[in-house]
């Protein structure tokens, strides 16, 4: 923890950034935190509870962030993946921010929380499962004490086999019942570090391609095209499903994508921003056996 | 049910399957008249949005059709789309639309026999699947004013069964 103060401390005092962007202690649980001065750098925490993926404030459009000035960032395993998802598609430059990665062992499902809890298989967020990354890697600086793999078992995997098992059918009405509850508040649009584009096609109306009233038919259409620009760039951070003031498992669209590519193109996404996304790059050996 | 007949909409590539579907109407090659095509430039310009759209106005199956790999007039759209269309297949399919819905095929500016079999077989298949209900019922009933295909419905008087009828929109026989 000193560690992490003390290292946003340096970087405030010598003016290599403005800003360090981390978590806080807040009134209910751990909440993110935007230091512009030294003396406040004693606020910086990091434990389980610290979810958020921050690199979502590194978007360009995010002005009232940007005017900060220069940042430093503070990121998990996933967050780095996300920022090597920006820097693959030129969204921001590598010299225009630093990072400063902590060791992570994983974290729990929701920042609400008094102090920080153990982790164990029921309190363990499910998208820390099957996670690789104990340290985060395209970082600058690294914190923190070597971290234990992550508790629990594969219930995202579980969860999507089990709709796998089902027919079309029961898979629909599965669906169709999550999705009628969406409002299309765009929560997860928000909370996605890698939706960034200045303007969402859901807000284009010359076509309208998304009806925008909350009926399941709306979002299907916005379900199906959130998770389709997001395959194979998705990090899996879950950030989506936490937003998601409904409960819909988004979560589990996403995870299922990441199986497709590895599948079909075998992607795994990474912290290496030179590595290209199976989406905008093909090989003209791919796989074509559904088309006739 | 019985009487049901597939509304189907094509996406094709302006250079080969256009062409191709071009020419199994000057060939008057027999085929279902069930598929309304859209012509695009290039597989590559076609997006999902475009499917989702087709079953949301009416449409019971989705063919999208383009040139054969390293046909491709711009070099690599085809390519493009075979990475997005097998990624958006398994979408479709987790989220309980049944892929076999959506027919993906590279016909050839060439193949206007392969063209018929591909739309004969889709119909057929989508008969067997019946109307896609499901999605479209998804906000109560379309009404009739809604419905681009109304002016394509076969007029009353007509022939009743019009996928035994000849005629097909790309071309047809006499």
């Amino acid at each position: 923890m000193t560690e992490l103060q003390d290292t946003a401390r340096r970087l405030l005092d010598e003016g290599e950034v403005k800003v360090v962007i981390g978590w806080e202690e807040g009134r209910r649980g751990v909440r993110p935190v935007f230091v512009t001065s030294a003396a406040d750098c004693d606020r910086l925490v990091f434990d389980t509870r610290c979810v958020h993926n921050l690199a979502t404030f590194l978007n360009p459009r995010r002005s009232q962030v940007a005017s900060l000035g220069k940042a430093a960032l503070v990121v998990k395993g996933c967050d780095a993946k996300a920022v090597a998802g920006l820097l693959r598609e030129a969204q921001i430059e590598r010299d225009g921010v630093v990072l400063i990665g902590v060791r992570c062992g994983g974290v729990v499902g929701s920042p609400v929380a008094p102090d920080a809890p153990a982790l164990t298989a029921e309190t363990v967020a499910s998208r820390c499962f099957a996670c690789d990354v104990r340290e985060p890697g395209l970082v600058d600086v690294l914190v923190g004490d070597a971290q234990p793999e992550p508790p629990g078992s594969g219930t995202l995997d579980e969860r999507i086999a089990a709709l796998d098992a089902l027919g079309p059918d029961e898979r629909f009405a599965f669906w169709t019942n999550e999705l009628s509850r969406c409002t299309q508040c765009y929560a997860c649009r928000q909370a996605c570090p890698l939706c960034y584009c200045e303007r969402c096609i859901v807000e284009k109306t010359e076509p309208q391609w998304i009806e925008t009233s909350p009926h399941p038919r709306g979002n299907f259409a916005w379900h199906l095209t959130r998770a389709q620009h997001l395959a194979g760039r998705c990090v899996g951070c879950g950030e989506c499903e936490r937003a998601c003031p409904v409960g819909i498992p988004l979560a589990l669209i996403n995870r299922k994508l990441q199986q497709v590519v590895l599948e079909l193109y075998d992607y795994t996404v990474s912290d290496d921003p030179a590595v290209p996304a199976p989406i905008g790059a093909y090989a003209t050996d791919d796989t074509q056996d559904f088309i006739k | 049910m019985a009487d049901f007949e597939p509304r189907i909409t094509a996406f094709v590539c302006n250079w080969c399957t256009y062409t191709g579907a071009d020419l199994a109407g000057t060939s008057r090659l027999h085929m279902a008249s069930n598929v309304r095509i859209i012509r695009l430039p290039c597989t590559g310009r076609i997006d999902h949005m475009f499917i989702v759209k087709a079953f949301e106005r009416g449409a019971d199956g989705v063919i999208v059709s383009g040139c054969h790999p390293a046909d491709c007039h711009y070099t690599a759209g085809n390519y493009h789309a075979r990475r997005r269309f097998g990624v958006f297949r398994e979408l479709l399919s987790f989220l309980g639309i049944d892929p076999k819905r959506v027919t993906f095929s590279w016909v050839s500016a060439s193949e206007g026999g392969k063209w018929a079999d591909v739309v004969n077989s889709t119909v057929e298949r989508v008969r067997t699947m019946g109307p896609f209900d499901s999605y479209h019922g998804l906000v109560g009933a379309a009404s009739p004013a809604d419905d681009p295909f109304a002016s394509f419905e076969t007029p009353a008087g007509a022939t009743g069964d019009s996928a035994a009828a000849p005629a097909s929109h790309t071309g047809g026989a006499s």
